[in-house]
């Protein structure tokens, strides 16, 4: 049995229906429970909820503080290579797009790691396109390598490997994996996803699996909203996290929310997710999942980040580029266009700043290379 | 009064210990260290950033503070065991305290890798504070193996729920001959003293101090209650009765010198 099994299972419940049957007497009980069951998780995700966001939102800050105490996570993304095989619709790296194709080199990788580094960053995030030719497991692995010397925890976010290969790369030091499955909604990810390697559905879906099985420390899953019914997704992602926590209860499962941004295609989202609908979404995982790691990235705007702070995000990203070599490497003329645009273009001591005035702790190290 | 705590040779006279992961700001903490007077501290090896332009915690430990490494973030007795060594060739010290944690649901400890990690470090000549669920059997193994001190939790980490597992830390405080220090789960001040009412040797706390409004008092609370805690438990604490005791007893007139 994988996630697959479990998504097949649900793929057909009727979610309008469900949310036809919620009162708010249910939704105000879910809100004080404290082990909420998927029923009530769903509940606080039906428009009904709503209007008691800030009734789940107070609860969801008393329990992140709790849990993680006035804390926030701090990493950066770099990306080692934007050659890819897919033809994603709504992606900048999209192989039908005319634009520059990068890879790192290796001394390159080095150059990045140290500007990064010098920022006070330990954790970082590596990121590349989907091409098993220009950058295979042996590259990523070469770069871990290297980036072992500057940071103490180092997450992928590269295309769905094997378990043989999760196991290489955490061997090596890679200790967290972020997957997103982009669309849950198999149609809809059909229709996304035209050619290419991630066509294959279930090979994506059940990749988050793999990587826990292969000793991942931390396993990180999302859903690109916007590509569909941000309800019916973000029901599928609160299934797949319940699983992966289910199954593996010494992982650390973390999601993140990320939002259609603007990048050099026209593609425009089939769905609106509102600021409202995002908070709604952490507030309902915050609830469930008391211990959860919640990320959000640049893509969301500088005032919308530092709001969302206090309603159960615990890491952000800071000083981002989503360029290849977009660190040091290349001048800001030279480099080609991201995979999506950046909204909060702040340095990491000006996010650092803006944490310590709002009374929390940056951490930029938590972990350590055992 | 001359009442101390001595571990490894180390007199410790204040019997909180503050727990340093969930501060708003170091500065904060060190305040809330120093003006609680603690003299032990515990400081997990995955926040520990030296050679960085960042800040490092141990920067804001007072230096009056005795360091507690803990290895936080190991889920197994190999893990720990590596983190406990990385803190020795950093030289943070050889006072470990050992948290194995496979569970990210309801971070309870998992004992048996515990005393994995506690029977290799002792030998290593680690002075090792288990930090584990409170079971009777398990911590006379952690005794035999030579622990220091056991660390149960008085409910799960970061709960705030005070000492949901009492009747099981009263069976440690009266059979278990090591010091016994609750870890974990004390949320007010009033279920520190509990705890030292109890024959607790000390209680560990954090969050309840790092996320309060006002942490500097809030440790400072603490101490007093745990000081007054174990003021009373040493004063011999009566036996409480759910019935009321008739202060002119039917059976006075049995007494001896009234024969």
């Amino acid at each position: 049995m994988s996630f697959f099994d479990v998504y097949s299972q649900n793929k057909d419940f009727d979610l309008e229906e469900f949310f036809s049957t919620v009162t708010s007497d249910y939704i105000k009980a879910a809100c004080n429970e404290g082990q909420l069951s998927i029923k009530q998780f769903v509940s606080l995700l039906s428009p009904l909820a709503e209007n008691q966001l800030e009734a789940m939102a107070q609860r969801a800050q008393a329990i992140t503080r709790k849990i993680f105490g006035l804390t926030i996570q701090l990493y950066t993304p770099m990306y080692l290579s934007n050659y890819c095989d897919n033809s994603c619709i709504y992606c900048g790296f999209n192989l039908n797009n005319d634009i520059p194709r990068r890879k790192l080199s290796l001394d390159e990788v080095e150059k990045e790691a140290q500007t990064i580094s010098s920022s006070g960053l330990k954790h970082i995030l590596i990121l590349t396109g989907e091409s098993r030719i220009k950058s295979p497991v042996s590259y990523i692995r070469d770069c871990v390598k290297i980036l072992k010397k500057y940071f103490t925890s180092i997450s992928i976010e590269v295309y769905p490997l094997t378990e043989n290969e999760y196991a290489q790369l955490a061997q090596e030091g890679v200790d967290g994996l972020a997957i997103y499955q982009e669309a849950y909604d198999q149609q809809v990810y059909a229709k996304m996803h035209i050619a290419g390697p991630k066509t294959d559905y279930q090979f994506r879906l059940d990749a988050p699996e793999r990587g826990a099985r292969s000793k991942m420390r931390s396993v990180s899953i999302g859903a690109l909203l916007g590509l569909a019914d941000w309800r019916r997704e973000v029901f599928f992602l609160g299934l797949h996290a319940k699983y992966l926590q289910d199954k593996f209860p010494d992982v650390e499962i973390g999601i993140a929310v990320p939002r259609i941004r603007p990048q050099v295609s026209d593609f425009k989202p089939a769905s609106q997710v509102s600021d409202k609908n995002i908070v709604q979404i952490i507030l309902a995982f915050r609830l469930f999942f008391p211990h959860l790691s919640i990320t959000v990235s640049t893509r969301e705007n500088p005032d919308f980040r530092e709001n969302l702070l206090s309603l159960g995000i615990t890491k952000m990203s800071a000083g981002s580029s989503t360029s290849v070599g977009g660190h040091a490497v290349y001048s800001k003329d030279e480099r080609q266009s991201g995979q999506f645009e950046i909204q909060d273009q702040r340095t990491v001591d000006q996010i650092k700043t803006m944490l310590v005035t709002k009374g929390f702790q940056p951490v930029f190290k938590d972990w350590l290379n055992l | 009064m001359g009442d101390f705590l001595e571990i490894a040779g180390k007199k410790i006279n204040n019997r909180l210990f503050i727990g340093t992961g969930k501060f708003s700001s170091y500065p904060i903490m060190k305040v809330a260290l120093e003006e609680s007077g603690v003299d032990i501290t515990t400081v997990a090896l995955r926040r520990v950033n030296t050679g960085s332009k960042t800040e490092n915690i141990l920067d804001y430990i007072p230096s009056a503070c005795k360091i507690m490494i803990n290895t936080s973030g190991a889920r197994d007795a190999e893990e720990a065991v590596r983190i406990a060594r990385l803190a020795k060739a950093a030289q943070s010290g050889n006072w470990i305290k050992i948290e194995v944690i496979r569970d990210n649901k309801y971070l309870l400890p998992d004992n048996l890798e515990t005393l994995k990690a506690v029977e290799l470090l002792v030998k290593e000549g680690f002075v090792v504070f288990p930090y584990m669920s409170p079971d009777l059997s398990m911590a006379r193994r952690m005794v035999e193996a030579g622990a220091a001190a056991i660390m149960p939790l008085g409910s799960p980490i970061g709960s705030n729920r005070g000492v949901k597992t009492r009747e099981l830390i009263e069976i440690l405080v009266n059979e278990i001959k090591l010091p016994v220090i609750v870890d974990a789960g004390l949320g007010k001040p009033s279920e520190a003293c509990e705890c030292m009412e109890l024959g607790c040797a000390a209680v560990l706390v954090n969050t309840a101090i790092a996320i309060s409004e006002n942490p500097i008092k809030m440790a400072k609370a603490f101490a007093q209650a745990v000081y007054a805690g174990r003021v009373a438990y040493l004063s011999g604490i009566p036996a409480t009765s759910k019935i009321a005791n008739a202060s002119s007893p039917l059976t006075g007139f049995l007494r001896e010198d009234k024969t």
